[in-house]
C-alpha cells in the first residue's frame, strides 16, 4: 500500500502582485514556496511511513518549476516524487485540475494500492478548497476533510478514524480505505529536513508525467476542461504613510492632530 | 640500600606512574579531529609569554596577584627542584658546582621565592575558608574541594622542607653560601644551636626534611596528572594554540554526502578542544561572567567543559575501539554529558571566552552540539521552525515579504547602490527595515549620513539577510548558503566599503563572511560617527541635554567580538556633553541583553528573564537615558523597562543621539 500527497506550489502571497492590465498574478521574481496546507500533508504521510514503512508518493500539478516543490517533498524524505507538467494542463481550473490529479493517482495504483491520499485543505491561492473533494469524487473514495487528528490507522482491517476541525466542534468518523484526507494545520507540527537528508534528495530523481502519459482528452484538462471564468482580480490600491506633526516635541498636540484627520475622515465613529 | 638508591628508586617509580596518567589523558588528545592551529607562529607566542607567562587575564582579579606570584614561584623553583632530584640521584651533581656569583643570588632568590609562594599558599587557604565565593558550585565541581587543599598543602610542605633542609645545613655549618640566605638562616636559628655545631643533633632532622621534601615531591608528580591541576602541563600550550579568530566565527562545515555535521561524540570534537578540557582548572570566571548561570539556567560554561574531560575519560574503551560509548555527551543524565536545554541556553555573548585565563573556547563548543542537534537530527526549539524557514524563504527572520525591505523611507528619499557612483553601500539589515521601532534608527542614520555629505545608496528589496541567526543557531546549512549569496551579491555590485547599524550584521559581514573570501571594509554605525564628528564633517547644532542622565550598555558583537568599546562613548559625549554613565558591568566585562545567539528568537522558560537583569542593572544608575547600539538590545531593553515599570526611561540608538543635535534650532 503506498500513501499519496497531492502538494502544490504557490506564490508567496504576502508578495503577490496582480498585472492591472490581465488581471493575473505576475510570477515572476516573486518566490514560490510549498502551499502551507500542504506541508502538514507531506508531514502526516511521513508519519505514517515512519510508523507503518508505507511508501509515500508525492505529486504535484504545475509548470516545470514546480520541481522545487518537489524537491522539498524529497529533502524530508518522502521516497518519490512526480511532477505532471504539459501545456495541455495549463490554465486549469479546480476541476480540470482534480481530472489530472486523479488520473495520475488510478496510475499510481495500477502497480501499488493507494490507501490513503492527503491534501492540504485548500491553497493560499486559489483559497477554494475544492481539489481535493474533487479528486476524492471522480475516485469514487471517501473523503475526510479539514482532518486535524487521526486517532486510529488499522491496515489489517482497512480503517481509519479521524477527528475533523469543524467550527466549534470537533466530528470523530470513521472511514474504510481507500480515503482521501484534506488536513488543517492543527494536525501536526511538519519536521525540517536534516542535512544528510536534504543532500540524498539532490541525487533523486522528480519524474515527469505528461499528457502522453496520462492520456486525457483534452477537452477535461487545462483551459478546455475549466468551466470557471476569471472576471478580474485585484488589489487594493495602498498610498505611502505621511508622517504629521512633532511626535517628540509635541506628543499631545500631534495626537490631536490625528484625531482631527481620522475624523476629518470620518474614520473615528463619536 | 643507601638513600641514593632508595631515592633513585622511588623517583623512577613516581616518573613513570606521572608519564603513564599524562599519556594517557594527553593521547586522548589525538582523538579529536583536525584542525590547523600552526599559523601566525610569532603572534602565537608571543599570545603565549603574555597570556600563560604574563598571567594576563589571571591578575585581572585581585585574588589572581595570588596566583601569578605562585606560578612564578614555582617556574623558579623548578631550578631548584631540578636540582634536587639530580643531586639525590647523581650526589656529586649540584648547584654548587656553579660559580659562587652565579650560585650565591640563585640561593637567595630561591629563600624569598620560597617565603612568598608560602605566603600566597596561607592566603589561598584563608580564601577558600574565609571569603565568601563570587561563583557557585556545581552539581560535580565544589569550591572547597579536597583536592584545592591538598594541592595547597603539598606546596607549603615543599616550601617548608626546603627550609628544613637548608636551615639544617646552616645549623650544620655545611652551608658556605648561607650569607646569601636569610630566611634559611632564621630557619636555622630555630634548630636551636645558631649553626656552626655538627653534634647537637640536627643530622636527623636534615634527613628527615629532605625526605619530606622528596616524598611531597613525588606525591605532586604522581597526583598531578590525575587532578584538575593537569593544567600545569596543559595551560602553556593551550595558550599558544588559542584561536586568533573572532570567537563565533567557526570552522565552516562541507555539505557533501557522507559527511556527519556538528558534534555528536566527544571526539567529533577537534584536538583543541579536547586539549582545553585538560586545560582548566575549574577556577569558576566563566561560570561567574555567563548570563546564562547568573540568570538561573541550566548552562554552566565550566560545567560544559568539565562535562567535556568527563565523557572523554568515561568513553576512553569505546573510542579506542571504535565500538559503542558508555556516555552519550548530548542528552544524557548526570556528570559528563549536556541536556539539549543547556545547549540551547547559550547567547553566544562570549563573556566565558573574556574571562578564561586559560583562553579555552567554551561557547564554540556549545555551538558545534548545536549544529549537531539542527542538521543531523533536525532537533531544536519549536519557535526555531518559523524563524529557520523565513530566513531560507524571504531571508529575514520575521518572514515579511522582501519587497517591503525599504517601506522605511516612506518619508525621505533614498537611492540604490550603484558601483562607481555611490561609495557606501548602507547595509540596513532585517531590523532596520522591518523592526517598527529600528526603523527610527533607520531614518537616524540615513538623515546623518545625508547630513555629512556621504555618497550612500541601499540594496533595496535585493538586500538579503547576513545570517547571523541561523550561524550561531548551528544552521550552518543553511548560513552557508546565505552567505554564499550575500558574497556574490556584494562581488557582482563590486561593493567595497559598508555601513552597518547592527553588530550582528556588522561582525557577520566583517568576520564570518572573509571565509567566504570577502575582504570589504565594513564599518559599524558607531564607528562612523565618531570619526564624522571627530572630523567635524557633522557638527551637532546644540548640546543634546534632554536625554538627562544616559547609561551606555555595550552590544556583545559591538565589544566583546570586535573591540569596539570607546567610539558609542564618544559620540555620546560629544553630543551631550557628558561621559555616560557606567554599569556595574561593562565594557568586556558587559552583560548580554540576553537576545544573542538566535535567543532573540526563542522563549526564555527558565530562571528570570536576562533582559531583566541587565534592565535591572541599567535602572539602578538612575538613567533618564539608556543607549544602545544594537537592534537586538534595542528590543531587549525597550522591553525589559516596560516589564519594569520603567516605560519613563527612554531606550535610544546613539545615533538617534545624534541626529536630535542635527536638528536644526
Amino acid at each position: 500500500m503506498q500513501i499519496v500527497a497531492c502538494i502544490k506550489q504557490v506564490p508567496d502571497t504576502t508578495q503577490v502582485q496582480i498585472d492591472p492590465v490581465t488581471n493575473t498574478l505576475i510570477r515572476e521574481g516573486i518566490p514560490f514556496i510549498v502551499n502551507p496546507y500542504d506541508t502538514h500533508a507531506i508531514e502526516e504521510s511521513l508519519r505514517l511511513k515512519d510508523q507503518f514503512g508505507t511508501f509515500v508518493t508525492a505529486i504535484s500539478m504545475g509548470p516545470p518549476n514546480a520541481e522545487a516543490t518537489l524537491r522539498k517533498a524529497l529533502a524530508v524524505g518522502v521516497d518519490r516524487a512526480i511532477l505532471l507538467s504539459d501545456r495541455v494542463f495549463g490554465g486549469a481550473d479546480t476541476l480540470a485540475t482534480s481530472n489530472v490529479l486523479t488520473e495520475a493517482i488510478r496510475k499510481l495504483g495500477e502497480t501499488d494500492e493507494v490507501g490513503i491520499i492527503f491534501c492540504g485543505k485548500q491553497t493560499i491561492d486559489g483559497d477554494t478548497a475544492q481539489v481535493g473533494p474533487g479528486i476524492a469524487t471522480r475516485l469514487g473514495c471517501t473523503q475526510l476533510t479539514l482532518v486535524d487528528k487521526i486517532l486510529e490507522l488499522d491496515l489489517e482491517k482497512r480503517k481509519i478514524k479521524v477527528s475533523r476541525k469543524l467550527e466549534g466542534r470537533h466530528e470523530i468518523v470513521e472511514s474504510p480505505l481507500p480515503v482521501l484526507i484534506t488536513v488543517v494545520r492543527e494536525l501536526n507540527r511538519p519536521r525540517y529536513p536534516t542535512v544528510p537528508s536534504r543532500l540524498a534528495s539532490f541525487e533523486k530523481e522528480v519524474e515527469l508525467w505528461n499528457n502522453q502519459t496520462l492520456k486525457l482528452d483534452e477537452q477535461s484538462i487545462g483551459l478546455k476542461g475549466s468551466p470557471t471564468w476569471v472576471n478580474r482580480i485585484f488589489s487594493p490600491e495602498r498610498d505611502k504613510g505621511e508622517l504629521i506633526g512633532d511626535g517628540v516635541n509635541d506628543p499631545v498636540g500631534t495626537a490631536n492632530l490625528l484625531i482631527d484627520r481620522l475624523l476629518a475622515k470620518d474614520l473615528l465613529s463619536l | 640500600m643507601n638513600h641514593t638508591a632508595i631515592f633513585t628508586v622511588l623517583f623512577i617509580a613516581a616518573l613513570g606512574i606521572f608519564c603513564t596518567l599524562a599519556w594517557r589523558r594527553l593521547s586522548l588528545i589525538v582523538l579529536g579531529k583536525a584542525e590547523d592551529r600552526f599559523d601566525h607562529l610569532s603572534t602565537r607566542l608571543w599570545d603565549m609569554l603574555l597570556f600563560a607567562f604574563g598571567q594576563k587575564r589571571v591578575v585581572a582579579r585581585p585574588f589572581g596577584i595570588n596566583h601569578f606570584v605562585i606560578f612564578w614561584s614555582f617556574i623558579i623553583l623548578l631550578l631548584a627542584n631540578g636540582e634536587f632530584i639530580v643531586n639525590g640521584i647523581f650526589p656529586k651533581v649540584s648547584l654548587r658546582l656553579l660559580p659562587v656569583a652565579i650560585h650565591g643570588p640563585l640561593l637567595f632568590l630561591f629563600d624569598v621565592v620560597s617565603l612568598l609562594a608560602l605566603v600566597c599558599v596561607a592566603i589561598a587557604a584563608g580564601r577558600r575558608l574565609f571569603f565568601k565565593f563570587d561563583y557557585q558550585d556545581t552539581l560535580y565541581v565544589k569550591r572547597r574541594s579536597f583536592e584545592g587543599f591538598l594541592i595547597l598543602a603539598f606546596i607549603a610542605l615543599l616550601m617548608l622542607a626546603y627550609f628544613g633542609i637548608h636551615g639544617a645545613e646552616i645549623a650544620m655549618g655545611a652551608e658556605p653560601l648561607s650569607g646569601w640566605m636569610p630566611l634559611s638562616r632564621f630557619a636555622a636559628g630555630l634548630f636551636g644551636c645558631g649553626g656552626g655545631c655538627a653534634k647537637c643533633g640536627v643530622l636527623p632532622w636534615l634527613i628527615f626534611y629532605w625526605w619530606l621534601h622528596a616524598g611531597v615531591l613525588l606525591a605532586f608528580l604522581v597526583f598531578l596528572p590525575m587532578s584538575k591541576h593537569m593544567h600545569i602541563l596543559t595551560a602553556i600550550p593551550n595558550c599558544f594554540f588559542q584561536s586568533l579568530e573572532k570567537p563565533n566565527t567557526l570552522l565552516r562545515e562541507e555539505f557533501v554526502k557522507e559527511n556527519s555535521y556538528g558534534v555528536e561524540k566527544v571526539d567529533d570534537f577537534t584536538w583543541k578542544d579536547l586539549l582545553d578540557s585538560f586545560s582548566c582548572t575549574e577556577c569558576g570566571r566563566c561560570q561567574d561572567s555567563c548570563p546564562a548561570q547568573l540568570t538561573g539556567k541550566s548552562l554552566n560554561p565550566r560545567q560544559v567543559v568539565h562535562s567535556l574531560k568527563t565523557n572523554l575519560m568515561a568513553n576512553i574503551a569505546g573510542l579506542k575501539s571504535g565500538s559503542v560509548l558508555k556516555m552519550p555527551l548530548i542528552g544524557g543524565e548526570g556528570e559528563g554529558t549536556n541536556t539539549e536545554e543547556t545547549i540551547w541556553a547559550c547567547t553566544t555573548c562570549g563573556a566565558c571566552l573574556e574571562a578564561c585565563p586559560v583562553m579555552i573556547e567554551q561557547m564554540p563548543k556549545i555551538l558545534k552540539m548545536r549544529r549537531h542537534l539542527v542538521q543531523m537530527k533536525s532537533e531544536f526549539p519549536e519557535e526555531l521552525i518559523n524563524l529557520f524557514e523565513n530566513m531560507e524563504q524571504r531571508s529575514n527572520p520575521w518572514g515579511i515579504a522582501p519587497t517591503e525591505r525599504s517601506k522605511w523611507s516612506t518619508t525621505m528619499a533614498i537611492r540604490n547602490f550603484e558601483a562607481g557612483e555611490t561609495e557606501y553601500l548602507f547595509y540596513i539589515g532585517c531590523a532596520g527595515a522591518f523592526d517598527s521601532r529600528q526603523k527610527h534608527v533607520t531614518v537616524a542614520l540615513a538623515t546623518i549620513l545625508d547630513a555629512a555629505g556621504i555618497s550612500w545608496g541601499v540594496l533595496g528589496k535585493e538586500e538579503k539577510c547576513c545570517g547571523d541567526s541561523a550561524r550561531r543557531l548551528g544552521n550552518e546549512y543553511l548560513f552557508d548558503r546565505m552567505a554564499k549569496e550575500n558574497v556574490e551579491l556584494f562581488t557582482s555590485k563590486k561593493i567595497a566599503k559598508v555601513i552597518t547599524q547592527c553588530p550582528h550584521c556588522f561582525s557577520t559581514l566583517k568576520n564570518d563572511y572573509r571565509q567566504y573570501g570577502l575582504e570589504i571594509e565594513v564599518i559599524h554605525h558607531s564607528e562612523l560617527l565618531q570619526q564624522l564628528l571627530a572630523d567635524g564633517r557633522i557638527k551637532p547644532n546644540r548640546k543634546v541635554t534632554e536625554l538627562g542622565s544616559v547609561v551606555y550598555h555595550d552590544s556583545c558583537y559591538l565589544g566583546r567580538h570586535n573591540d569596539i568599546y570607546d567610539e558609542p562613548r564618544q559620540v555620546i559625549e560629544a553630543v551631550t556633553g557628558d561621559k555616560p554613565h557606567e554599569m556595574e558591568r561593562s565594557r568586556e566585562k558587559g552583560f548580554c541583553c540576553g537576545a544573542g545567539g538566535g535567543r532573540m528568537w526563542m522563549e526564555e522558560h527558565t530562571g528570570e528573564r536576562i533582559n531583566i537583569t541587565r534592565v535591572t542593572e541599567a535602572l539602578e544608575q538612575k538613567p533618564d537615558t539608556i543607549c544602545v547600539a544594537c537592534p537586538y538590545c534595542m528590543t531587549m531593553f525597550e522591553d525589559g523597562v516596560k516589564d519594569k515599570g520603567a516605560a519613563n526611561v527612554r531606550i535610544r540608538d546613539i545615533a538617534e543621539v545624534v541626529a536630535e543635535g542635527l536638528r536644526p534650532v
